[in-house]
């Protein structure tokens, strides 16, 4: 038992009995909160496999960005507390009986297929062995997958302008800059001359 | 033991089976049915790695990468749906949203 | 000159039926009635020539019908002593009926559809009396049901016409039914429906069983009874009656020529035209007896106490046609049409006076609201006398040499049969009823106080006045000339012709057209009783006049006093022996429901159920099960794609890729 199997097996039950908590616990904060530990110890599993790039990433992006918003939205939500509902169980049979046929299913396939040697080393992209995992995807992201590359982030556009556009509302009695108005503004609006005599007044 | 391909393909499959699981035994709102995605694409990212890792390739790595950044604007999208559903609707228990039914 | 008398009727339907409308009521009238009067003056010269006089029985025959096989039928009219005199009964009383309705169908609006029915019932009387077969007859038969239905249904906005209408169409149908069988039994016997095949070949079929349903029987016997059980749905006898009183709902014209004169009495003449083969049946004729007698004495107790005046007359109408049965039953049939020929004056007399009556009442029917009436219409008074005289039997009259002629052919039969013996009895006291009721009528309605006075609809509101006084007043001169004329008949008629149709000159007046068996001598035995018993009919009739009289006359109050102390008796004969009320349960009902169980249980839900409802309740079922599936929830719809996939999986996981 090496210490790479240890963390490995420690890491994947938690993460399994976080991933469980997100959708059995009551609160919905901490159903965030759980999620958020599935994605660190996920995070470790990377770093277990060697993609450390990509388990910095999914903190940074994950937790820090995604899951966070969840808990805004959670918090700002009118969220209460659910009790386990009675239609909870009409249907947990049935669900589970679907999830354990998947399950099995894809246990099957797993344990079932053999690897060839000549696959090795026969992908697209073979991992260069003597640099760190961030410069390997950096020299193979900017270059071949460059198209997929600006896609993705054409799709984060969108989807900020999206969900700008869905959330954004004007209070009606809140005073904004209007700033074509502003520009637009012309010396016969803003300016009155008024010929006042002396000593008199407006 | 030695930690092998099976192993890590066991663990996603878990994952994903319990994401599953959380859309359709979901009964309490929608923001449980956006994390059980994000517990699917999860899985499948760490299926991804799996084989990278295993395969020698980095192509499993990229493609997790431009998954992510879906997963992300995915996610906001989904709560800024979540929240104008919210602002018109006044809840998002899932036995109130049953607009759709037939 | 034969083909003209039946088939002028037929002409006036024919024009007035489809051009009635174009033509306008009074030419109708005139157009049928025409042609009437001169069927009934060819009538007449045809029963001077062939009855009284010397000319022989002829059959012309008009074209060939059915050709089939075995069967073969010809339309043909058979012009004999028995056809000359239906002929002339039933042309006079039509063509007097049709003069008496101009006048008292005056006011209705669709005169011209009356006078085509009238001459449509008169065509097909006409051809069922000159039938050379039994088909031929049955069409006519068939034509006088149908004529009977238009007629009685005539005002057919009212619904209780309507249900008499139909009542008597479906009891004449059972009656038909009969009939039919008969007819087919006749040709399985002889071969043939013509009259002259099967007349010859009866004698040789006497005493020839047949078997039936396992048993055997004698043939002519249920051929006889067969074939009377149509005369009993048309004639209206025991069991098969009911329909006559409801049939009052026509108007009083149609009573006085269908229901009185002619329709009713098609059985009669069906069974004397038939006397070949019931003299080859004696048990068939022991129940022709019986039946009239208790028809006779049925009829006679109901009437008793009936209030609307034309019930009254129905049923004595009932009772004599009973009489004339009895009188075909003990062998005397020439007695029997002599009867026939007799009441069809005096009857038809009754009715139209009774017509009269209801005219001056402005239709009230209700003898309880008449009285008093002989001051304000004598001659109707005089004419409705006439006609109860003669119908009770007074001396000289024509009912008295009719009717008592049947009394003392009971008596004779009665000295050697049973039948005779209960026809007798009952005969006799029916007889005394007849008397009774009659002159009840007459009383009830010309003598007494006045029941209703004529100002009873209030003076104050007066605004239904018809234009003319509320008081009775005398029917116009062409409803008054037909009275006069059935008078002359209903006194003279007896007189002139007892002798030719039930005296002496009655085989040269019958010739061949009735048959009598070798053992028939009834009508010789009917002279050899003794005195007393043909005294007996007189002693009833004055007995029933003078307690008429007693009654209705001088102690007023009386009939109501014995009504109200005997009340079953009296619900029960005022009921008719509550029949309505048991063939209502026995026939009607189980009718609907059985008709029911068909429409609802059969129709409504085996075949619509199976078909076309059925299927589409079973779309709606399956439809609302499946709408379920349409939640609403997103999450049951990525729980369907699930099970798809996993489904999907599993299926190339098991099967293999292909």
């Amino acid at each position: 038992m090496n210490v790479a199997a240890v963390f490995f097996y420690l890491f994947s039950a938690i993460m399994i009995a976080s991933a469980f908590m997100v959708i059995a616990a009551r609160n919905p904060v901490h159903s965030v909160l759980f999620l958020i530990l599935a994605f660190v110890n996920a995070s470790g599993l990377f770093l277990l496999m060697g993609a450390e790039f990509l388990a910095m990433i999914l903190v940074v992006v994950y937790v820090g960005a995604v899951a966070v918003l969840f808990l805004f939205v959670v918090m700002m939500l009118d969220v209460d507390f659910a009790e386990l509902k009675q239609g909870f169980l009409q249907y947990l049979p049935i669900g589970s009986v679907i999830g354990i046929v998947v399950a099995i299913e894809l246990l099957l396939v797993m344990l079932g297929f053999t690897q060839s040697d000549a696959a090795l080393g026969a992908g697209a992209s073979p991992i260069q062995a003597n640099m760190s995992n961030t410069e390997a995807l950096g020299l193979v992201l900017y270059t071949k997958y460059v198209y997929l590359f600006q896609a993705s982030g054409l799709v984060l556009l969108t989807a900020m302008i999206g969900a700008i556009v869905l959330t954004l509302r004007h209070k009606p009695d809140v005073k904004r800059q209007v700033i074509a108005d502003q520009n637009a503004r012309t010396r016969a609006d803003a300016i009155e001359i008024k010929k006042a005599p002396s000593r008199a007044g407006v | 033991m030695q930690i092998g391909l099976t192993h890590y393909l066991s663990v996603a499959a878990i994952l994903f089976t319990l994401g599953v699981l959380g859309i359709i035994l979901n009964r309490k709102n929608i923001i449980i049915i956006l994390m059980s995605v994000e517990l699917i694409l999860l899985s499948v990212n760490i299926n991804l790695v799996t084989f990278s890792t295993f395969l020698g390739d980095l192509t499993g790595q990229v493609f997790s990468l431009f998954i992510l950044t879906v997963a992300a604007a995915e996610a906001a999208i989904g709560l800024a749906i979540l929240v104008t559903y919210y602002r018109n609707r006044g809840s998002i228990a899932v036995e109130d949203i049953n607009m759709m039914k037939g | 000159m034969y083909t003209a008398i039946v088939f002028l009727p037929l002409l006036g339907f024919l024009i007035v039926g489809s051009l009635g409308r174009s033509l306008g009521p009074r030419q109708s009238e005139i157009v049928t009635t025409g042609l009437l009067v001169v069927s009934a003056v060819l009538s007449w010269i045809a029963f001077i020539h062939v009855g009284l006089g010397t000319a022989p029985a002829s059959t012309p025959v008009l074209g060939e019908w059915i050709n089939s096989g075995g069967l073969k039928i010809d339309w043909a009219l058979r012009i004999d002593t028995l056809t000359v005199v239906m002929l002339v009964v039933v042309t006079s009383v039509s063509c007097l009926v049709h003069v008496y309705s101009i006048g008292y169908m005056h006011e209705d609006p669709s005169r011209s559809r009356f006078f085509a029915y009238l001459s449509l019932f008169t065509f097909a009387m006409l051809m069922l009396v000159t039938a050379d077969n039994l088909v031929q007859m049955f069409f006519g038969w068939e034509g006088v049901g149908l004529a009977s239905y238009l007629l009685i249904g005539f005002w057919y906005e009212k619904p209780s016409a309507c249900a008499a209408a139909i009542k008597a169409f479906v009891v004449n149908r059972v009656g038909d039914f009969g009939f039919a069988l008969g007819i087919f039994l006749v040709f399985a016997l002889t071969g043939s429906v013509a009259f002259d095949t099967i007349f010859a070949a009866a004698p040789g079929l006497a005493n020839k069983p047949i078997h039936i349903f396992g048993l055997n029987a004698d043939a002519m016997t249920i051929t006889c009874l067969l074939l009377f059980m149509g005369a009993m749905g048309k004639s209206a006898q025991f069991l098969l009656h009911t329909w006559l009183p409801d049939a009052m709902e026509g108007p009083t014209p149609v009573s006085a020529l269908i229901h009185a004169a002619t329709m009713v009495t098609a059985g009669v003449f069906m069974v004397a035209r038939l006397s070949p083969l019931f003299e080859q049946a004696p048990a068939a004729l022991t129940f022709v007896t019986i039946v009239g007698a208790t028809t006779a004495f049925f009829a006679a107790t109901v009437g008793l106490v009936q209030n609307d005046i034309k019930r009254v007359i129905a049923y004595s109408t009932c009772s004599q046609l009973g009489y004339m049965f009895v009188a075909l039953g003990v062998g005397g049939y020439s007695l029997g049409i002599f009867h026939l020929f007799t009441h069809a004056f005096f009857k038809a007399l009754l009715f139209l006076g009774a017509g009269s009556v209801i005219h001056a009442m402005h239709h009230e029917q209700d003898m309880r609201k008449m009285g008093g009436l002989r001051k304000d219409i004598p001659f109707t008074f005089w004419m409705m006398t006439i006609g109860t005289l003669a119908l009770t039997g007074f001396p000289l009259t024509a009912g008295y040499f009719s009717k008592d002629a049947i009394i003392e052919a009971a008596y004779a039969s009665g000295l050697h049969s049973g039948a005779g013996v209960y026809a007798l009895l009952l005969l006799t006291i029916a007889a005394g009823f007849t008397s009774f009721y009659s002159w009840r009528l007459v009383f009830m309605t010309f003598y007494g106080e006045r029941h209703v006075a004529h100002d009873e609809h209030g003076h104050a509101n007066d605004d239904h006045s018809h234009g003319h006084d509320h008081a009775p007043h005398e029917s116009p001169t062409v409803m008054l000339i037909p009275l006069g004329l059935l008078a002359c008949g209903a006194l003279f008629a007896g007189l002139a012709f007892a002798s030719s149709f039930i005296g002496h000159g009655a085989d040269e007046f019958w010739k061949k057209s009735i048959y009598s068996g070798p053992d028939n001598h009834i009508l010789h035995a009917m002279h050899e009783i003794p005195h007393a018993v043909g005294f007996v009919p007189f002693i009833m009739m004055t007995g029933g006049f003078l307690l008429a009289l007693y009654v209705y006359v001088l102690a007023p109050g009386t009939a109501k006093r014995i009504a109200d102390s005997n009340p079953l008796l009296y619900k029960f004969l005022l009921n008719k022996w509550y029949f309505d009320e048991l063939y209502d349960l026995i026939f009607v009902r189980p009718a609907f429901w059985l008709g029911r169980l068909f429409w609802k249980g059969g129709d409504g839900r085996i075949i619509d159920g199976l078909g076309p409802d059925g299927i589409s309740a079973r779309v709606i079922d399956v439809t609302n099960r499946v709408v379920r599936l349409q939640t609403g929830y997103v999450y049951h719809y990525a729980f369907a794609m699930l099970i798809g996939v996993a489904a999907l999986i599993s299926w190339y996981l098991v099967g293999g890729v292909r």
